[in-house]
């Protein structure tokens, strides 16, 4: 470096810093902020094998019936109820279908099913639990009386209606899950923003001249981002599992499509004797929900570094 | 803070250990005969009872005209003896003397004659569901009518059934109806005990509850438990062994196989509740002496829509038809003994002198032939001038492995014809509703019998008959069954049924038959004397158990 | 305080008046009717049938009689079980599902927030990870799969449990295990969630800085703060736990109300399923209010939200 002594001020050496608003924007970019919290995720080994795992299950999900000699539809009744073997790897179920092929079918359809009911569950439960817990008052004790009155309706009606109403079909089903289901994570966000609400930074953010919105959406929303991901890592279960219960009652998926949570459901008859039929769905499921919660976790994590010891 | 934490969960802990603290042990041993029904019985009246967990009760409490023994065979009940006239349109029931209801009072033909016009009244309220099946007696229908039908009998008087005097029953019939006597001994025609007038809610509590049977009733709790104790002023209770009967009200299948496997339950499985079909091969090697299959009198089959493309056209019917392996349905999918079904019929039906099946089997209705399916549905699709098979639905209702055999039946399709089947679940009501309206392609359909005659069958499919929902109209199937009613010659009415049997499979292929029903059901080795009827009916009054 | 409580019932009334209606039309858009069956009732008989019930009418002359019949307080007679009203059925088969809710309640919460402060307290050790390995396997097996096993193990194969029935007090430990897994597997992974937060907040830091010891800490400090969001999850979850046990209900053979909510969505029982509806829906409102009189208890400041309103 030159010595600064000698250093002699011209026109070129300032630059017209641009024009900005007071308050608020002081906050950092959030291009940064993502980069930061990619590269903590990536470090988490946790998370990451959480992470992996998911890949490879949406890629077996894709490729897995293809890969089997079987295709998931076709009976082969000679040979029901048979344990895994080289030619049926994980086995048949009671009408000689080949369960490998249908455990990736299955992956698929609740794969899409959790996932999609979680995402209708985050953006609406967290809008509209933001809105309750923020706005408070009136408006507060109205938007939660409709919440609780839409709760209150026997959720088995509005399957049923919306069935005969509508195609039996997959997105059915996560509409059905999703009309109540978003819910219950409004409830969450409207407790989390109303605990934060009196914090000295929101107040201080307030007092800078923050919007409603930027507030809610910048700062209160994501200092619950833990008990959002929490929430969100047990909504896929949650969905996953009212399928099943859906098909519990016969209104699941249409056969011969199956679930993860038609495909346990169907075995419970028999488990006792045929137990891998149960035992590779579920195992599958349990895995997919481990992988879910290290990964939620993990992302927790790196949006809130501090957490770190 | 502390402390007002720990003493609301104090609080909590104390009442949940008092109220977990209350109730009793139920014992099984010997005398005791434990049962499942699934679920609570809608009704104990014998006018309002429509289903058969309730009948399973009504039998031990109540004793009607007659019996049935094992073989299906009507013997003598409440009447001791009976006579039929020349023309079989007067029944004469001789009561027996020493029958008398649970508090001492005689059972009277007063009582049956009040019973009967009770489930015929038109101002019953709530009205009797199965009123129909006294519509063979002489005005019964006219009088069950509401009081705005133009055909309405309002005087009571006229409705052929008169008690003579105290222990004599006279019974005028509308038609000759050979299967009359074996009605007798059906739920719906049951003696009431006339402190049913002062009292319409007394079937619903066991204390208001008299009856004339083997047993008694000692207590309901809803959706519960029912017991049964003896009844001490029953005629034979001489014959009646078991000190208690104990129903359980545990809808799921596999908690029964649990309960039945842990001594808790004598009985498990058909008529009340199930065995799944995936154990039933464990069971017949395992089980093999408390295990039972017997065939019941109902028919599985799946019903064509007749009035909406591609089947309105009779090639594609038979085409579908003939292109599935019943017999490996039974064998690999449904595994309970079922038989492959060709007709309507089921073999277990009484026809003139031997069964209805025995005398024209079903082999000669439909016969399984692949080749000549895919003929039939080349023609069909000709006629019908479509390309290719047009995309159809399946529907069936949810539970008990319809969805096993529906699948099985796509899959044999796919293979056997190419052609591509669509299955649809619907929730049971709404099954029902779309089946009756004509709002589906084919359909699952079972049916099982009400009385021990074709006829309960056959009567199902005339063009007025309420059950007809196949959109199928033939007036020569009419006519033969108007016949058929008339007739009093049983080798007629046989042959005429058999006709319309034909008509319905043979000549239209309006339904695919799957197969017969049977009953699967576990009876554990220390129990005796139970019998099952025809219809899979279980009669516990002269079982024991050691 | 009286204007306060008083404008609560108001609001609950009004709520418990919008879903009755709800419910009521919604119901009666589903197709099928109680009488609907395989073996068709005859038409004289059916419409005798509908006119004794009243559903013979027009739908908003049934639904005016059923509103005149609710402000009295009075749900009717069941349209499937013969001459048994409403409340009585309720009555009888709530008893079941609450002796059963309770248990399962208490079960969670302490099972439930000890696994979650213990792995706060060890966060990224051991006992962390076989809390949360516990967690995870109650959010990943389903009830029915749970109740199954259990049942299986215990009451079959070992015969330590009754398979089913609800008689003596150790039958209700399957049942009870099986409606708290979830529960404690939420309430676990909340809590621990929460604490790991608040044991990073100054004011704990500030705490440990004056030398108090770590369990006091916790439990004054960071278990108070820590536990709010449980607070929020309780209420919902004595709802879910108190309406939503029907599978367990039914593998257990346990004559509770979920079983009979089921039902009666399947019989079409209007009145039991109106009843049975307003009831649950009762419930929930007590439970949100228990959240919220919860919430006071723990946190004084959200507390002055009553307060406020009181004076106001």
């Amino acid at each position: 470096m030159k010595d600064s002594r000698t250093l002699t001020l011209t026109k070129e050496m300032f630059k017209r810093l641009s024009f900005r608003p007071p308050g608020e924007t002081i906050a950092g970019d959030s291009v940064p902020m993502w980069r930061d919290v990619l590269r903590r995720l990536v470090t988490n080994k946790l998370a990451m094998s959480g992470v992996v795992f998911l890949v490879l299950l949406g890629v077996m999900a894709i490729i897995g019936p293809m890969i089997s000699p079987h295709d998931y539809f076709t009976n082969n009744l000679d040979r029901t109820n048979e344990p895994p073997s080289a030619d049926y790897w994980f086995g048949t179920d009671n009408l000689g279908r080949d369960l490998f092929s249908r455990l990736w079918m299955g992956a698929r359809i609740s794969l899409v099913v959790g996932l999609a009911a979680a995402a209708i569950d985050l953006i609406f439960g967290v809008i509209y639990g933001g809105i309750m817990g923020y706005a408070g008052g009136r408006t507060d004790e109205m938007m939660n009386k409709v919440s609780e009155i839409l709760y209150s309706i026997p959720y088995l009606l509005v399957v049923i209606l919306l069935l005969v109403v509508m195609e039996p079909s997959m997105w059915t089903i996560i509409l059905a899950l999703s009309v109540t289901g978003w819910i219950n994570m409004s409830w969450i966000v409207r407790g989390q923003i109303k605990q934060l609400k009196n914090q000295e930074y929101v107040l201080a953010a307030r007092s800078m001249g923050a919007s409603g919105a930027r507030m809610l959406f910048k700062h209160l929303i994501p200092n619950t981002l833990g008990p959002i991901i929490v929430t969100l890592t047990l909504t896929v279960p949650s969905a996953i599992f009212s399928e099943a219960f859906l098909s519990f009652l016969g209104l699941g998926v249409q056969s011969p499509a199956a679930s993860w949570g038609t495909m346990i459901n169907d075995s419970l008859a028999g488990w006792t004797l045929f137990p891998w039929q149960m035992m590779f769905p579920a195992a599958l499921l349990c895995l997919t929900m481990l992988a879910f919660n290290v990964f939620g976790d993990g992302l927790r994590d790196a949006f809130d570094p501090k957490l770190k010891k | 803070m502390r402390k007002t934490w720990l003493s609301i969960l104090a609080l909590l802990l104390v009442t949940g250990v008092l109220l977990a603290g209350c109730g009793t042990k139920n014992a099984s041993g010997p005398g005791i005969f434990n049962m499942n029904l699934s679920s609570d019985p809608p009704s104990l009246d014998p006018a309002l009872a429509q289903d058969s967990v309730s009948f399973v009760v009504l039998t031990g409490l109540y004793e009607g005209l007659t019996r049935k023994d094992a073989e299906g065979n009507t013997i003598p009940g409440v009447a001791e003896k009976w006579d039929i006239s020349g023309d079989k349109k007067t029944y004469t029931f001789h009561l027996r003397h020493d029958a008398k209801w649970s508090n001492g009072d005689p059972v009277t033909a007063h009582d049956f004659e009040y019973a009967w016009k009770r489930v015929l009244d038109p101002n019953l309220n709530p009205a009797s569901p199965y009123a129909y099946q006294l519509y063979y007696i002489k005005n019964a229908q006219n009088y069950n009518m509401a009081a705005d039908n133009p055909d309405h009998i309002s005087d009571p008087n006229q409705v052929g059934v008169k008690a003579l005097d105290d222990y004599t029953l006279q019974v005028e019939l509308e038609n000759p109806t050979p299967y009359f006597l074996s009605i007798t001994s059906f739920w719906t025609l049951f003696p009431v005990h006339q402190s049913a007038k002062s009292n319409p809610a007394w079937a619903s509590k066991a204390e208001t509850m008299i009856t004339n049977g083997a047993f008694k009733m000692a207590s309901w709790k809803h959706g519960n438990a029912i017991d049964l104790v003896p009844n001490e002023n029953y005629y034979a209770k001489g014959e009646v062994k078991l000190k208690k009967v104990h129903f359980y009200m545990v809808n799921n299948a596999s908690t029964e196989m649990m309960m039945f496997h842990t001594g808790q339950l004598s009985f498990a499985g058909f008529p009340t509740g199930e065995i799944p079909a995936e154990q039933i091969g464990k069971l017949k090697e395992i089980n093999k002496d408390e295990l039972h299959i017997q065939p019941t009198a109902g028919t599985y089959y799946y019903a064509f829509n007749l009035t909406k493309q591609p089947f309105d056209n009779l090639n594609i019917r038979k085409a579908l038809t003939m292109a599935i392996d019943r017999q490996l349905i039974v064998d690999k999918v449904t595994k309970g003994g079922q038989v492959p079904a060709y007709g309507f019929v089921p073999p277990s039906i009484q026809g003139d002198g031997q069964m209805f099946r025995e005398q024209y089997p079903d082999t000669g209705l439909l016969s399984e032939d692949i080749a000549q399916a895919k003929q039939l549905l080349a023609q069909g699709l000709k006629e019908e001038g479509l390309a290719s098979f047009p995309p159809v639905t399946l529907t069936i209702n949810d539970g008990a492995g319809h969805k096993q055999v529906a699948e099985a039946l796509a899959d044999m399709w796919r293979k056997n014809l190419g052609i591509e089947v669509q299955i649809q679940t619907q929730e049971w009501k709404v099954f029902l509703q779309n089946r009756t309206s004509l709002n589906y392609d084919i359909a699952r359909a079972g049916w099982s019998a009400d009385y021990n005659d074709p006829m309960t069958f056959i009567d199902m499919y005339t063009s007025t008959s309420g059950n007809n929902d196949l959109g199928f109209k033939n007036p020569q199937y009419d006519a033969l069954v108007k016949q058929a009613y008339a007739s009093s010659d049983q080798q007629q009415r046989m042959q005429l049924m058999d006709q319309a049997e034909q008509i319905l499979v043979k000549d239209n292929m309006a339904i695919l038959p799957v197969y017969y029903y049977s009953g699967v059901y576990m009876v554990q080795q220390n129990v005796q004397g139970l019998e099952m009827d025809y219809q899979g009916q279980i009669d516990f009054t002269r079982a024991s158990v050691q | 305080m009286v204007r306060y409580w008083g404008g609560k019932l108001v609001s609950v009334i009004i709520s418990l008046f919008v879903l009755a209606t709800a419910t009521f039309f919604l119901m009666k858009a589903i197709p099928g009717d109680p009488f609907t069956s395989e073996k068709a009732v005859p038409p004289e008989v059916k419409a005798k049938l509908m006119a004794f019930y009243g559903l013979d009418k027009p739908i908003w002359e049934q639904y005016l009689i059923y509103l005149k019949k609710l402000i009295h307080l009075d749900l009717g007679t069941s349209m499937k079980s013969q001459y048994q009203t409403v409340s009585s059925i309720i009555t009888d088969s709530f008893g079941y599902s609450l002796r059963l809710g309770i248990f399962a309640i208490i079960v969670s919460v302490i099972v439930g927030v000890g696994l979650g402060v213990v792995a706060a307290m060890y966060h990224r050790k051991a006992i962390d990870g076989i809390a949360m390995v516990i967690a995870v396997l109650g959010v990943s097996i389903p009830n029915f799969v749970l109740a199954s096993m259990t049942q299986y193990l215990f009451g079959y194969k070992l015969q330590w449990f009754q398979v089913a029935g609800l008689n003596g007090p150790f039958d209700y430990v399957l049942p009870v295990l099986a409606l708290a897994a979830l529960p404690i597997a939420y309430i676990a992974r909340l809590t621990r969630s929460t604490m790991l937060e608040v044991l990073n907040a100054e004011y704990i830091k500030t705490a440990k800085a004056k030398g108090l010891k770590r369990s006091v800490t916790i439990v004054r400090h960071a278990l108070r703060n820590g536990i709010l969001p449980v607070v929020t999850y309780v209420g919902p979850m004595t709802a879910n736990i108190l309406t939503g046990s029907v599978v367990v209900e039914r593998i257990f053979g346990i004559p509770g109300l979920g079983k009979y909510f089921v039902d009666s969505v399947s019989n079409r029982d209007y009145t039991l399923i109106m009843g049975i509806t307003l009831f649950y829906a009762v419930i929930l409102m007590l439970a949100r209010l228990l959240t919220d009189l919860l919430y006071g208890l723990v946190d004084p400041r959200i507390g002055l939200r009553s307060r406020k309103g009181a004076s106001s």
